[in-house]
């Protein structure tokens, strides 16, 4: 199947990308962004009200619970144009929590929370992560049955735009595997603003201790995969922010040594500015290809147990380098508050480290290859072993 | 392929025929080639006679895609990929059609080997200051100098050759291009050993050679023009190849990691980073391969070069030290000795260590990374040239050394 994935955009993914490009042009203010950036709640509502009126926030989604059955790829499409904004909206949020429910809701489920999140009405939230370097597998948040449904309790972090969800799916240690719930936010389900590196991305910490109606569990798929699925999606679309991002910074590096003259030429004529850029450029063509693949491939399992970690590591490897690079090739301009750079920067870093860091990905990917820890021949313990 | 285009038919026509008038599995390799020389499929967009069918350079791939598919021989391409894949091309767009009905079918059936004679010892990335100099008298040129990197020039009957012929003019006006017959008097071919021992390349002197004027391509003064056609089909007979995942240096370093491995985190990471590094280069490949096809090219076309260099020397370089301190030993069989002459890879002892040290002239042949991140940055990215000080002056007045 792989193989016969395509790279090339559809016309129709080239005019939703350029329609979005143009709308975002007019209604991105960089200096609100900047601003935003100070708070622990960005959000651009204009923004937000706007691909949620066009109907992207359910783009792969059921045409049954109000989506438009559009491959992954479509939404790969928004995702890039947002990341050259650093926009601050909840759409990979809402995604993350519709791509649990879709993968783990009985019809009952989908049919009560997915229209109001697809129709941006509801905003919805993931709360899979608590420990800093923890892997999702294992909540230490509990679900324990009582009368009256299940009891959740314990502390969530790191989730993304906790402060402005109205849902929150969240996973729990059941005692016998994990549990996925579906909480809307309300009593029991106290929000703190965690200060966040991107503020452009907002995260809090979930401090829960509820009681879940049962019906209110998601039943129709084991949890670690429901939290695995959500993770994937969220990752997968990060890559393609990231690429977007990457593709803003090269672009501003690149009018920048157009522009600015030192020793009476242009910076970029010199081979140490220009060769940065080239390097830039490689990265940034390796990430764009990983990306789309990994968004095209997203639902074969075989293929995504590679791609989804693939895209991760090289997405966050390259966006990281350009927009370091950016600042570098900026000079002291580029340090400033006023300028962009660092918006992207420091998105790039967040990036990296969500949803499971560079170094755990990688090791993720290491095991879909075989290329374990285990897998090594100690052929000097063997030599050892034989020897009189 | 669509049945209403009429090329696509034409095509699809010759190919059956071919394949059904000459079998592949009863038919000589060269009497294969013949034969689809003569029925316009060598390179179908040239002209008819000249072994092709006069159609779009797109049917390059159906043909042979079928002719593969038919398990036609079709290693012609790679083992005279300089007159194939390069000379040809420049016999297309620059050539006489006498030029081209005495060349171009024994370069296809391989009756006759050919070479490029470019890289002068004082000319690398600057090819347009070579100065291997020919001079006119009469119907002939004498031509005098020194070349060197030139694959297969001992086993060559004809060579490319670009040549200074007026010294008073700026570097880039004063070139003209030669074919040079590889086996007239006062051609010398000597092996060039290199840091493997190997001599996968020859250095080439001319001493008083005399090439016909007939021989010359295109105008005198010309020799630039001429030799950018060859570099561009020089990228597009090597570059485009796609590989399949996880082989190649990559693959080898996962074995070394299996059979010889430390067994650690860190190293173990590395090994995952460099795997995902020539994935994303592998997928970046075939994006590339596919907008091609679509007539969509981007950058993502010219990234592979740069990209496959630095990282094919990272990967050996990482494989070897992965054998920890046996990586600092030679294994048995191979030799570092200079003694072995262009011998086929695959009859070669290979080691890890070969391959580390071979890479080293992924980023110097075929365009050193230095160039390649100009040619990136100001070709595709639009950033402004280096100030050139040697652009409007005679030839003879740019300092050399």
């Amino acid at each position: 199947m792989a193989d016969t994935v395509t790279f090339l955009r559809s016309e129709e993914q080239t005019m939703l990308a350029s329609a979005l490009r143009d709308m975002l042009g007019d209604m991105v203010d960089m200096d609100r962004i900047r601003d935003a950036s100070l708070t622990t709640a960005a959000i651009d509502r204009d923004v937000w009200k706007a691909i949620a009126d066009m109907g992207l926030v359910g783009l792969t989604m059921s045409s049954a619970h109000g989506g438009a059955d559009s491959p992954f790829t479509d939404l790969a499409v928004v995702f890039e144009e947002l990341g050259r904004h650093v926009v601050p909206v909840p759409l990979l949020s809402s995604v993350m929590a519709a791509a649990a429910l879709e993968k783990g809701g009985t019809e009952a489920q989908k049919a009560e929370f997915l229209p109001s999140i697809a129709s941006g009405s509801s905003v919805a939230t993931v709360a899979f992560f608590e420990d800093a370097h923890g892997s999702p597998d294992h909540p230490l948040t509990t679900a324990t049955q009582e009368a009256g449904g299940w009891r959740i309790a314990g502390t969530k972090r790191f989730v993304t735009d906790a402060i402005h969800a109205d849902l929150f799916v969240v996973s729990a240690d059941t005692g016998d595997g994990i549990g996925v719930f579906v909480i809307p936010a309300g009593e029991g389900v106290s929000v703190t603003p965690i200060p966040a590196l991107d503020a452009t991305r907002p995260l809090g910490e979930l401090a829960l201790d509820a009681i879940v109606p049962s019906h209110l569990r998601l039943t129709g798929a084991d949890g670690s995969g429901i939290v695995q699925r959500a993770c994937d999606v969220g990752v997968v679309a990060i890559a393609q922010e990231q690429v977007g991002g990457a593709i803003r910074c090269l672009e501003m590096s690149v009018e920048y040594a157009q522009s600015r003259y030192q020793f009476g030429r242009a910076i970029g004529s010199f081979q140490a500015v220009k060769h940065r850029c080239a390097d830039m450029l490689v990265a940034l063509e390796h990430a764009r290809s990983v990306a789309w693949h990994a968004g095209a491939t997203l639902d074969d399992p075989d293929e995504a147990a590679i791609m989804v970690p693939l895209a991760k590591t090289v997405c966050s490897d390259a966006f990281l380098k350009i927009a370091g690079d950016t600042i570098q090739i900026h000079g002291g301009i580029g340090f400033t508050w006023e300028h962009d750079a660092h918006l992207y920067l420091k998105r790039a870093k967040a990036d990296s480290l969500l949803l499971g860091s560079v170094g755990s990905h990688r090791d993720r990917l290491g095991d879909a290859l075989g290329i374990s820890l285990g897998s090594v021949r100690r052929s000097s313990e063997s030599t050892r072993a034989s020897a009189p | 392929m669509a049945a209403p285009d009429p090329q696509a038919s034409m095509v699809q026509e010759a190919v059956d025929r071919l394949l059904a008038e000459h079998p592949p599995s009863a038919t000589e390799p060269k009497e294969f080639w013949g034969a689809q020389f003569d029925a316009g499929l060598a390179w179908v967009d040239f002209p008819k006679g000249d072994g092709g069918l006069g159609v779009s350079p797109r049917y390059r791939e159906y043909v042979t895609r079928r002719l593969t598919e038919a398990g036609a021989p079709t290693w012609n391409r790679t083992a005279n990929i300089l007159g194939i894949g390069m000379g040809a091309g420049v016999l297309a767009a620059h050539g006489t059609p006498e030029q081209r009905a005495r060349w171009l079918r024994p370069m296809f059936t391989m009756d006759e080997i050919w070479c490029q004679l470019f890289s002068e010892p004082g000319a690398g990335s600057d090819l347009a200051g070579l100065s291997t100099r020919a001079v006119r008298d009469g119907e002939e040129w004498i031509v005098n100098g020194q070349k060197v990197w030139t694959t297969l020039a001992h086993l060559s009957k004809w060579g490319l050759l670009v040549t200074r012929t007026d010294p008073d003019q700026p570097k880039h006006l004063g070139l003209t291009y030669f074919v040079v017959d590889m086996e007239a008097e006062g051609v010398d071919v000597r092996p060039l050993y290199q840091i493997t021992g190997e001599a996968e390349f020859n250095e080439v002197f001319f001493d008083d050679v005399r090439i016909p004027d007939s021989q010359r391509i295109d105008e005198v003064g010309a020799g630039w023009r001429v030799s950018m056609t060859t570099l561009m089909n020089e990228r597009v007979a090597i570059g485009g190849n796609t590989v399949a995942r996880g082989t190649g240096a990559i693959a080898a370093a996962v074995s070394t990691w299996k059979d010889s491995g430390s067994g650690d985190v860190a190293t173990r990471r590395e090994l995952v980073r460099l795997w995902g590094e020539v994935e994303a280069m592998r997928l970046t490949a075939l994006r590339a391969s596919e907008n091609m096809k679509a007539g969509t090219p981007g950058p993502e076309g010219s990234t592979g070069k740069l990209a496959w260099a630095d990282l094919n020397k990272e990967v050996t370089s990482f494989t070897v030290s992965m054998l920890g301190m046996d990586g600092a030993t030679i294994p048995e069989g191979y030799t570092l000795e200079p003694t072995t002459y262009d011998t086929r890879e695959e009859e070669r002892v290979m080691s890890p260590q070969r391959h580390f040290l071979r890479a080293r002239a992924n980023s110097i042949e075929g365009g050193t990374s230095e160039i390649m991140r100009n040619i990136l940055g100001e070709r595709v990215l639009g950033l402004p040239g280096e100030p050139r000080v040697d652009k409007d002056l005679p030839w003879k007045e740019v300092p050399r050394g």
